[in-house]
């Protein structure tokens, strides 16, 4: 749920960064964060267990720049990935105005990206949301690792409605920027459109 | 949309930020925040200068996120109340209204019932003014906010 203040100018918007465990969600947050002007960001925050697994989320506040006057401000969350946190991943999703699923693209990992997909859209429905009409990318990464499936085969498999995807390396930040403009764009097109689909 | 767009107008902005300044001087407290349960920052009033007020609404946001959970899990509606002390600094949330979150910092200065007392006070004038808030975002014959942007003016936001 955006957020407009007309009397500080800003738009305010959640993202959230779903996808399976250990597929790179911190990882986008963690580059987005080291290559922003400190100016554009704030805090960045990990709700973390001791070996680093994302317990609650990550957060990473992070403005835009300006659009007819108005300021736009993203709020990047991360979704804990393992199965198990299922109830906290649902909260996370609450007032989500754009999603960005992570994929692992290491063949091992087919199914737990099917899972997770899967997973993403039964969470959405119980808030009354539809992945097909939400503004929606698909991040193909770890591109670098051996053992990875073809592109046109996770595509077909992960994004048969064709939403904007992008291939990435997340450690070294191939691919991060462009999946964030693509979903920032499409939820301040969404914005303009009312948000009320 | 499942959720509609939250919007804040003037009218009603002046309005919360009376209330909260005016908790702030009652409840004697260091700083009062509202923020929406999505962890947007509201209104803040008090000696705010040296809190990370962004971080501090995503986590109490997500603190009453995960209160609601365990919540549903005992089949109880909502836990509206939190209370957290500490050695110096003491936090006090409230849900208002099931929509925004009210929260108050406050050291040994203070109580936590005067705190409650006046928290209560204030929760039932921000329910109301939350209320004509929703209903005036909601309402069909206003015009989307932001239907005067072009794609341009959004592509250009890119372009670097």
């Amino acid at each position: 749920m955006s957020f407009i203040n007309y009397l500080s100018r800003e738009i305010n918007c959640k993202i959230v960064f779903y996808g399976p465990g250990l597929c790179g969600k911190t990882t986008n947050l963690q580059f987005i964060y080291n290559k922003t002007n400190p100016d554009a960001k704030g805090k960045m925050i990990s709700l973390a267990t001791e070996t680093e697994r994302t317990l609650f989320f990550d957060f990473l506040p992070l403005a835009l720049g300006e659009i007819r006057g108005f300021k736009t401000r993203f709020h990047l969350y991360t979704v804990p990935g393992q199965v198990f946190y299922d109830a906290s991943r649902k909260l996370i999703l609450k007032g989500v105005d754009g999603v960005v699923f992570v994929a692992d693209s290491q063949i091992a990992r087919t199914e737990a990206n099917i899972e997770s997909i899967e997973n993403l859209r039964t969470n959405l429905a119980e808030q009354g949301y539809s992945l097909d009409k939400l503004p929606y990318v698909v991040q193909y990464n770890k591109r670098d690792m051996p053992a990875i499936a073809p592109v046109e085969e996770l595509r077909a498999l992960l994004n048969p409605g064709g939403v904007p995807d992008f291939e990435a390396i997340a450690v070294s930040g191939q691919g991060v920027f462009d999946t964030l403009k693509a979903i920032a764009k499409l939820v301040l097109t969404e914005l303009k459109r009312g948000g009320r689909g | 949309m499942a959720n509609p767009q939250m919007v804040m107008y003037e009218e009603e902005f002046n309005q919360i930020q009376a209330i909260v300044d005016r908790l702030v001087r009652e409840a004697n407290a260091e700083v009062v925040f509202i923020i929406d349960k999505n962890g947007q920052l509201i209104a803040a009033a008090g000696d705010t200068a040296d809190v990370d007020t962004t971080s501090l609404a995503s986590l109490t946001a997500g603190n009453i996120a995960a209160t609601g959970g365990i919540a549903k899990l005992l089949r109880e509606n909502e836990f509206t109340t939190q209370f957290h002390e500490g050695e110096r600094a003491n936090i006090h949330i409230q849900l208002v209204g099931n929509r925004v979150i009210l929260v108050v910092i406050f050291d040994n200065k203070t109580s936590l019932g005067l705190v409650r007392l006046r928290v209560k006070k204030s929760s039932e004038q921000l329910n109301g003014i939350f209320e004509r808030l929703l209903a005036k975002v909601e309402d069909p014959e206003r015009e989307a906010p932001f239907a005067e942007i072009t794609d341009d003016d959004i592509d250009n936001l890119f372009n670097d």
